[in-house]
């Protein structure tokens, strides 16, 4: 039987090796092969083969790996793949034997006529056969939208392919010079390079989408019988029972059983302090339990777990981001109608002059040949291809070619707080006004719990030893004996304090003697201040929507200097102010990491999810920050938009260069050697000029 | 002359039929792989 995982985080040769030791030494188990492009771990083995060993293992090795399924669509993007790329090797070896034969006759010399023609024939048998073959992405996409009785780029290149072929052909036989072999593969040439450029770009994307649908594919424990399973949360039924331990995430809707426990739903509400929940509560997918392990029976599937608001309003996002036109679309739409009427205008002058249709043809075609948009064609595949990949270095994973079009636009920029802006942890505040041995009491019993308020104690006080006979109850606090009675730390109630509990504390009381109340807060990314001024500079309005309440919300935005900030807002609220802001014609980029943001970062013109996100934010976001780190939002908008300057550059060169060479092609001045070096040449040309994003580095 | 000329193309094919071969036996789908796989030991 065979096993294919999804290895996270495995970059250089040692990993790899690591891997594949690690996993082919596990029982039953024949091969292990990493593809370190891809992060596929294809597992080989006899019945042995246990998927959840080869998983413990990656995950003993310190990598995360999810089991990954081979669905239809991989294969088919594999072989999409491929036949493009061969098409692009049968163009390029066409194109070397053709120019080897043609470009000795354009450098002229006194060659026989019967030997030229020779030479012609020979071209021929070459770069025929070659064209066609490798011209099949061309016609084949020119068939399907004539056959809808529309158009594209594909349908004046394969006219130009087909009618410079038959003009060599037909100018070969009767002995005339007007040969376009070397030009016609040339061209395909070039253009399977575009093509192939923009596929490498989309499967990546797409590959980008898949890793990150299979990180979804989180385990549960399932109660069945008295016993406890361990099942793929999509195969989660209503009715089951799964048991969450503190600091799991549910992933799927359900309801308390058995009794009450703490959970923090800063993913789902963006509140930042953990709340309290009695048996019977219902609980959504993507709360973190924090207090007692929670035995959860299921109402919802993973795929329905999501309020159903929520969805529809993600769909709603998404059909309206299906409707942007891309630059280049906009530049097809202008290109096609245009060069048809040139190349029939030569026609009709040249016969309109009184010379024959031969002649008439040749330059027709010849404008065609041209104006083949093979520097249109690279100009924004290159262009994209070299930004997204120098922000991949940088740690920002762009999603779509278009997103980063649409990221280049933006002048508006709309921020969640808890876990975006802000750490989405607490982190002690009123440090300094406790007294060492005090802080250093509690720590002792903090250190035993793994509660997020008591790791956070325990931060604050360094290392040190845990206070024996620590007892946690969950939901109320630590409590152990110490020589003057019992230390308690917990909660208000736990430790015997009428307060109001107003925002994130703990309170400690050392047998009678007076408690201690520590207070805690989220803290601030160390960046943001800095990349908002940055944002700023570039003409940029800050605002900030948080569903946390006012108070710690007003702290937050005025830490980071936003001005511009609305607490208290729910997702669908969140998702009214974008469109809010999209009617009044702003282009908004949505950052945010909750299930709460999630419909706003798909209504949003573009979207980025930070690292720490969760995973339908992820999925969600037109781009995922690799880290944790905010800084990179800001280096990824001048690489969009210097990404956009240099498209509408190439598009400027491209242009220029068909309107210097139309005119010499509709007056039949064009000679086969100047079309081929004037196509080589532009294409050159846009490609070096989208190089220009990629920074240099030192070898 | 023709000799010449009909023993370029068959090199070129010859080529060409190789390079198609490595594409479809998957000889190009893992570049980093291979880069990596080449700084590795069989023998530790």
């Amino acid at each position: 039987m065979t096993f294919d995982a999804l290895v996270k985080g495995a970059h250089c040769a040692g990993c790899l090796a690591k891997i594949e030791r690690g996993v082919g030494a596990l029982p039953g188990v024949a091969s292990a092969r990493l593809n370190l492009s891809t992060g596929k771990l294809a597992v080989v083995g006899g019945t042995g083969l246990k998927p959840d060993g080869v998983l413990q293992r990656l995950h003993d090795l310190g990598y995360e790996g999810v089991p990954f399924e081979a669905g239809a669509s991989l294969d088919e993007d594999a072989r999409e793949g491929r036949f493009l790329l061969h098409c692009l090797v049968v163009a390029a070896f066409g194109t070397v034997f053709t120019m080897g034969l043609t470009d000795a006759i354009w450098y002229g010399g006194d060659m026989d006529v019967g030997l030229r023609r020779l030479f012609f024939w020979l071209a021929a048998t070459v770069s025929v056969p070659a064209t066609l073959y490798s011209g099949q992405p061309f016609f084949l996409s020119a068939w399907k939208v004539l056959k809808q009785r529309r158009t594209n780029m594909d349908v004046p290149i394969s006219l130009a392919l087909v009618l410079s072929l038959g003009l060599s052909v037909w100018q070969t036989a009767e002995g005339g010079g007007h040969v376009y072999f070397d030009a016609a593969v040339m061209l395909s040439f070039l253009l399977l390079a575009g093509r192939y450029l923009d596929f490498l770009l989309r499967n990546k994307a797409r590959g980008a989408a898949r890793h990150l649908l299979a990180m979804q594919s989180v385990l549960v424990r399932r109660q069945a019988g008295g016993e406890l399973e361990t099942v793929a949360a999509a195969d989660v039924n209503p009715g089951d029972r799964i048991l969450l331990t503190s600091g799991e995430r549910s992933p799927v809707d359900g309801v308390l059983e058995d009794r009450g426990t703490e959970l923090d739903l800063s993913l789902v509400t963006g509140e930042s302090v953990p709340v309290v929940r009695a048996a019977g509560a219902a609980v959504n997918a993507g709360s973190i339990v924090t207090g007692a392990p929670a035995l959860l029976r299921v109402t919802a599937r993973v795929e329905n777990s999501l309020v159903a608001d929520l969805a529809r309003l993600l769909e709603a996002g998404r059909q309206g981001k299906s409707l942007y036109v891309t630059l280049a679309d906009r530049a097809a739409r202008a290109y096609v109608p245009f060069v048809a009427a040139t190349a029939l205008a030569v026609l009709a002058g040249w016969l309109w002059t009184g010379s024959g249709f031969a002649h008439a043809l040749t330059n027709a075609v010849t404008v065609l040949i041209v104006t083949c948009p093979c520097a249109l064609g690279l100009a924004v595949p290159a262009v994209q291809v070299a930004a997204t990949g120098r922000l991949f270095r940088d740690g920002i994973f762009v999603k779509s070619g278009d997103a980063l079009e649409r990221l280049a636009e933006i002048d508006h920029a709309v921020f969640d707080k808890t876990g975006t802006l802000t750490l989405g942890k607490p982190v002690l505040e009123n440090c300094d006004a406790i007294a060492p041995a005090i802080l250093e009491q509690a720590a002792g019993l903090a250190r035993a719990s793994s509660h997020p308020l008591a790791l956070a104690l325990a931060a604050a006080a360094g290392e040190g030893p845990v206070t024996p006979g620590v007892i946690e109850t969950a939901g109320s606090g630590l409590e152990a004996p110490s020589p003057t009675g019992i230390q308690r730390l917990g909660n208000a109630a736990w430790c015997n304090v009428a307060h109001d509990e107003n925002g994130a504390s703990l309170w400690f009381r050392d047998g009678s003697a007076a408690p201690v109340h520590f207070i805690f807060r989220d803290q601030i990314r160390p960046e943001i201040r800095q990349m908002v001024a940055d944002l700023h500079r570039r003409g940029i309005v800050v605002e900030m929507l948080t569903g946390d309440r006012s108070i710690p919300a007003g702290e937050i935005a005025g830490q980071a200097g936003i001005p511009l900030w609305c607490a208290t807002v729910g997702p669908k609220e969140k998702a009214d102010r974008l469109r809010a802001l999209a009617a009044r014609g702003q282009r908004v980029l949505m950052v945010g990491d909750g299930i709460n943001d999630a419909a706003a970062l798909a209504l949003a013109h573009v979207s980025i999810a930070p690292g720490t996100a969760t995973d339908i934010s992820q999925r969600t976001a037109d781009m995922v920050l690799r880290g944790s780190t905010l800084s990179p939002l800001v280096e990824a908008l001048d690489v969009a938009r210097k990404a956009r300057r240099l498209v509408v550059q190439n598009f400027i060169l491209a242009g220029l260069y068909n309107a210097a060479a139309i005119p010499l092609a509709a007056l039949g001045l064009v000679t086969p050697l100047v079309a081929a070096a004037a196509m080589a040449s532009s294409s050159l040309l846009v490609t070096l000029n989208a190089l220009r994003l990629v920074p240099w580095r030192a070898p | 002359m023709a000799l010449i000329i009909a023993a370029a193309l068959v090199m070129g094919l010859v080529g060409l039929a190789v390079l198609l071969w490595a594409i479809g036996s998957g000889q190009y789908d893992d570049p980093e792989g291979a880069a990596a796989r080449i700084l590795l030991r069989d023998d530790d």
